[in-house]
């Protein structure tokens, strides 16, 4: 490694041995350095000039990005001048990342190396922020290199000029492939990849990715599937370079049962940043970045620059933070996962990870920041925020030495994103159903869609897919005399580009900071600060102080579309709540923790806090082996308990825990409720269900009968919230319910039909239309973590170790402590409305209302 | 904190399924007095019943079986039902509010194509009603179709269904903002205002206070403070009252939203909550935004 700092994090060895493959002028600029190219961009670029696409996977700091770029660049560098009159020429390569901020960081990165080879190459960005104009611009004069997000992509190959636009199209860079693949996005992208391969059969891709448990996956994603074969693209693998240095804080001060904030490490957290040039600190929600955010400052002595970055900022804020971080001006960052991905900074020597990472794969890549550069070690400290998730560091640490990867399998393409896609197509142009198949199923999430399910979504395009044909003559999209499905009408394609991804995200508000609530203050607005959910906003009465980007906020009220705020004096504000960016324990992760549980000569890897929390169970109760799943009994005041600890997540917590009850209310032991964590679950009722199990009245191999997940499940869920937030989902992507439409607000409330009644109408008079079957498929793996309840059934299978004990034991402190916290879900009691309305009622018998 | 995890009561769920579980069976309307709830003691019975949460349909069913809410609205008797009708027994006439009919259909003609079933399902939600009640006369409050052009091209079927629940009644159309036109070979009397003894019926609320006048138009719902999801409501001061909205798919505007502003007496203002078991007066005061 030179002691060069690379903006680029090119990841550069030095020059021993000649490079071949590379044009003059890239070999003079890497000399000029003191650079050489690294073996495996070499490797990806002989590989790319034999019409190869490749999958690269590099750990952070590889160089990863040049890599990618670097066949594009050698191409382009050879290319002839255009002569004067010659046709503009299209796209020659686009680069799609996940972030807008990352593609705009890699242009910047790339500009340097561009015009210091001397490459007469445009590049642009085109993101959701790029304006009309330019946008328009781009269209007539494409740049050479495209950086762009999938949702752009859509956008592009609907256009009617697509095939003119991607006609010259060479190469498809897919940067942090691992990222883009697990969603709906992934699906989405996929599908707008066949597109560019059908326009341009000869297109090359290139994947980057970090490390992931199944790179066969993704190499087959990267290139054209076809019916009885499952092609897949070269794959190039760097191994891991210097071990990261992490360890776990070791806490002077109490760890706390539960909770999340960590608010008890603080000054030592404090004393890390200040010991290092720049420290990254993660959390894993923006309200945990808020509220660490806010307390690092309360106790910043030194006015150290610390700043703040997360998904709601308002893009001026964010960018400014970045700038600032590019620039070496701060010392800290306290940031969620939209910092996660491999956007490169200045000069971070410390990651400090505020509650537990959740998976070992993600902490990788978190600490990967540190030390963007492979050969030296990323510095990182693990701050648990509770005593489970010390065990929980502890096994992600454990993983991260030993180069575990737990990322998600992939799915089957979703299908209420190929009915969005369906009407993009017909957007473009008419299409035959038989073509448009054979397309999307060289898609490798969709190579295996059945024929009859694709008709079933041109139909719902058409005209709802309904059992009653009533709305023929509405339809979108019309089977003409020439075979093909053509738009009815040009509304529908600006409906389209409406409407377009896949990222249905809560209705927000912008918030404005006025000075005073005054009529010209209001009219004026003021400062935007970012975005905040209007579901958390309808909770706040004026006066009401909350705390975002950094600040306690007055709410003053809603003004059209914004929230206005003022600056407040109070100190204590009620936090933000952001739905939606909690991550389940990942199953390995899960499992590491189990063991480390039951293995006590793990324990000296524990904090003394924790493990004399471990022995005290022992005594007590029973440390269940690692197959094992420990039932305790014991009764709380006028409860009866029982806790389960099966160490899944929340998520299937939370189906186990409905399943049980209704399980128990069968065996008359008359629950009452549950409550469920990541690590175990309480349920509580008015029945002894310890003397139940003992007396034989109540079986625990029946009660964890793999049956469940059966009859149960179904009409358990047909009606829950979960499907109905699930089905919400589904009908915006699939283009049933409009995000916005043309010439309305732009806010939520402006969707004025309810997805949760047309659900209930939908179920009740056509259960297996083709959008519950899309709705079904996605509660299953992302709502309700059915696969994991499934494997746990199987798993503790004649391994359920029961213990009754009189008290509450050390190990069920933290799920108990969290009862009295509980939120009721879903339907309210009707013994709510009976008490709110007793006093009233009696004034309705005396007489008239309000009497 | 954000961090909660999920928890989930259970006794309120096995009221949710109290009614839709009881035997089925046909009464005629009960106006108590003193409004009636459920009595507690079903407990055991409840909790041995499935805790499955209902479809919002089946909900709505069971919930015309509950026993209606008899107040005084500017000197007259009127019973708020729970199925979201009101009855006006001196008169026996029955009036609904806001069925927005044909609304799937009228947003297929703008490219969203919601299930063409609620009509039917709202048609069979108010032919219930119109068998307990059997009213001699039915005042339909306004936007009793989504659009203008519902009712001209309302399939066969549903038009059937409707001229069968019209049949050998009164049946007044007031003028909603969605439908000012009478509806198109439907039948009926369209009307812009009536009025029937001291009560006065049309869409859209006048400004201010106004004693004895019955309308719809703004969906009313409302929430308790701190506790619990959204519920329909008849809003009322003893003057004036605001229906809920009736079609399936229609949703809600809280009545503590700016839109209500000025139309009640505050101190005197209740919300009559649609519970799962019941109807329950509660004070604007106890209730709560969004």
């Amino acid at each position: 490694m030179t002691a060069h700092p690379s903006p680029f994090a090119l990841g550069l060895i030095a020059p021993d041995s000649a490079p071949i493959h590379l044009p003059e002028p890239f070999l003079r600029w890497f000399a000029q350095h003191g650079w050489a190219p690294r073996p495996h961009q070499l490797e990806l670029l002989s590989k790319a000039e034999t019409g190869a696409s490749v999958l690269l996977i590099a750990p952070t700091g590889a160089g990863k990005t040049l890599a990618g770029f670097l066949p594009a660049l050698v191409d382009l560098s050879r290319r002839r001048r255009r002569k004067p009159g010659e046709r503009p020429r299209g796209v020659h390569t686009l680069y799609i990342s996940p972030l807008k901020a990352l593609a705009t960081d890699i242009a910047r990165n790339l500009e340097r190396p561009v015009e210091e080879i001397g490459l007469a190459v445009t590049m642009e960005t085109r993101t959701g922020d790029t304006s009309q104009v330019r946008r328009q611009r781009q269209k007539l004069k494409p740049p050479d290199i495209l950086l762009t997000t999938p949702e752009q992509l859509a956008l592009l190959i609907a256009g009617k000029d697509a095939a003119d636009f991607f006609s010259d199209l060479r190469y498809v860079v897919f940067d942090e492939l691992h990222s883009l693949v697990t969603s709906k996005r992934g699906h989405l992208l996929a599908l707008g990849l066949a597109r560019l391969r059908k326009l341009r059969p000869e297109l090359q891709t290139i994947g980057l990715s970090a490390t992931v448990s199944e790179p066969a996956e993704l190499c087959r994603w990267l290139v054209a599937q076809t019916p009885g074969a499952a092609p897949e693209a070269d794959l190039i693998t760097v191994e891991g370079g210097a071990k990261p240095d992490i360890s776990i804080l070791e806490s002077e001060e109490r760890v706390p049962w539960q909770g999340h904030t960590a608010r008890y490490a603080l000054p030592e957290i404090y004393e890390a940043i200040k010991a290092h040039k720049t420290t990254l600190l993660f959390v894993n929600t923006r309200s945990q970045a808020e509220l660490l955010f806010q307390e690092l400052w309360r106790i910043n002595d030194d006015t150290l620059p610390i700043a703040l970055h997360h998904g709601s900022l308002d893009v001026g804020q964010r960018r400014k933070v970045e700038a600032a971080m590019a620039r070496n001006e701060l010392r800290a960052v306290v940031a969620t996962s939209t910092l996660d991905l491999g956007i490169d900074w200045g000069d971070v020597d410390l990651v400090i990870h505020v509650g537990a990472p959740k998976g070992a794969s993600r902490l990788a890549q978190r600490i990967g920041r540190a030390n963007h550069r492979m050969d030296e070690p990323s510095k990182a400290i693990l701050v648990p925020a509770n005593r489970f998730e010390v065990m929980e560091c502890r096994a992600a640490l454990d993983a991260n030495y030993l180069g575990h990867q737990d990322t998600p399998p992939l799915r089957d393409g979703a299908l209420d994103v190929l009915a969005q896609h369906v009407l993009g197509m017909a957007v473009a142009a008419p299409f035959r159903t038989e073509d448009l198949y054979e397309e999307v199923t060289s898609a490798a999430p969709y190579a295996s869609l059945a024929r009859e399910t694709f008709e079933r979504i041109v139909e719902f395009v058409a005209t709802g897919g309904y059992a009653l044909k009533v709305y023929e003559r509405y339809a979108k999209i019309r089977l003409t005399a020439d075979g093909t499905w053509r738009l009815t009408h040009p509304r529908f394609a600006q409906q389209y580009r409406m409407n377009a991804g896949t990222i249905i995200e809560a209705p927000m508000l912008e918030i404005r900071m006025i000075r005073r609530r005054t009529a010209s203050a209001i009219a004026r607005g003021g400062r935007a600060l970012g975005k905040i959910e209007e579901a958390f906003l309808e909770t706040l009465s004026p006066g009401d102080t909350f705390l975002f980007a950094g600040e306690v906020l007055r709410f003053e009220g809603i003004h059209e579309t914004s929230c206005l705020v003022t600056k407040a004096a109070s100190e204590e504000p009620k936090v933000p709540y952001y739905g939606g960016s909690k991550f389940p324990l990942t199953t390995y992760l899960a499992k590491e923790v189990r063991a480390m549980l039951a293995d006590p000569a793990r324990w000296s890897a524990l904090p003394d806090q924790v493990r004399d929390w471990l022995s005290l169970q022992k005594l007590k109760s029973v440390i269940p082996g690692p197959n094992d799943l420990l039932v305790e009994t014991f009764p709380n005041g006028r409860m009866f308990h029982m806790v389960l600890y099966p160490f899944e997540g929340r998520l299937a917590h939370q189906t186990l825990g409905m399943l049980l009850t209704r399980r128990l209310e069968r065996a008359r032991a008359m629950p009452l409720g549950f409550v469920a964590t990541d690590y175990s679950i309480s349920i509580w009722g008015r029945r002894d269900i310890g003397e139940m199990i003992a007396g034989g009245s109540l079986s625990l191999d029946a009660l964890f009968d793999e049956d469940m997940l059966g009859d149960d499940l179904e009409s358990w869920m047909a009606d829950s919230w979960l499907l109905k937030r699930s089905f919400r989902q589904c009908a915006v992507i699939s283009g049933l319910i409009e995000k916005r439409h043309p010439g309305q607000e732009k806010t939520g409330r402006q969707v004025t039909v309810s997805s949760d009644l047309v659900y209930d109408v939908l179920r009740a008079h056509e259960p297996d239309h083709i959008l519950m079957q899309a709705t079904w498929a996605d509660a299953a793996t992302g709502l309700l973590d059915v696969s994991r309840v499934s494997d746990l059934l199987a798993r503790v299978k004649h391994h359920i170790v029961h213990i009754d004990l009189d008290q509450i034991s050390p190990l069920a402190v933290p799920v108990m402590l969290e009862i009295g916290r509980e939120s009721v879900v879903g339907e309210a009691r009707d013994a709510d409305l009976r008490d709110a309305s007793r006093e009233a009622m009696i004034a309705l018998a005396m007489g008239e209302p309000g009497g | 904190m954000t961090l909660q995890p999920h928890a989930y009561a259970l006794s309120h769920a096995g009221e949710v399924c109290l009614c839709a579980l009881l035997p089925q069976r046909s009464r005629a309307p009960t106006l108590a007095i003193r409004p009636s709830s459920r009595p507690n003691g079903n407990e055991t019975r409840i909790k041995q019943r499935d805790m499955r949460a209902m479809n919002a349909l089946a909900r709505r069913r069971s919930q015309g079986e509950c026993a209606a809410l008899e107040i005084a609205l500017a000197g007259e008797r009127v019973a708020c039902d729970p199925s979201g009708v009101l009855y006006l027994p001196a008169e026996d006439c029955l009036v609904v509010s806001d069925l927005h009919l044909e609304k799937g259909a009228a947003f297929a003609r703008r490219g969203m194509f919601l299930p063409p079933y609620d009509t039917a399902a709202t048609l069979s939600l108010l032919a219930l009603c119109l068998d307990r009640y059997s009213p001699a006369r039915v005042v339909c409050l306004g936007d009793s179709f989504h659009d203008r052009k519902g009712a001209a091209l309302m399939p066969a079927s549903e038009r059937d269904t409707l001229a069968g629940l019209m049949r050998g009644r009164d049946w007044v159309w007031i003028a909603g903002n969605h439908d000012p036109e009478p509806p198109q070979g439907i039948g009926g009397e369209t009307l812009l205002e009536m009025t029937i003894g001291a009560l006065a019926f049309r869409h859209e609320p006048s400004a201010g206070l106004r004693r004895g006048e019955v309308s719809g138009h703004l969906h009313p719902v409302a929430r308790l403070a701190g506790r619990g999801s959204r519920r329909a409501c008849f809003a009322t001061d003893g003057a004036r009252m605001i229906l809920p909205s009736f079609g399936v798919t229609t949703g809600g505007l809280n009545v503590l939203d700016r839109a209500f502003h000025g139309l009640f007496d505050m101190p005197r203002a209740l919300a009559c909550m649609i519970g799962h078991a019941g109807i329950y007066p509660v004070r604007f005061g106890s209730l709560a935004r969004g």
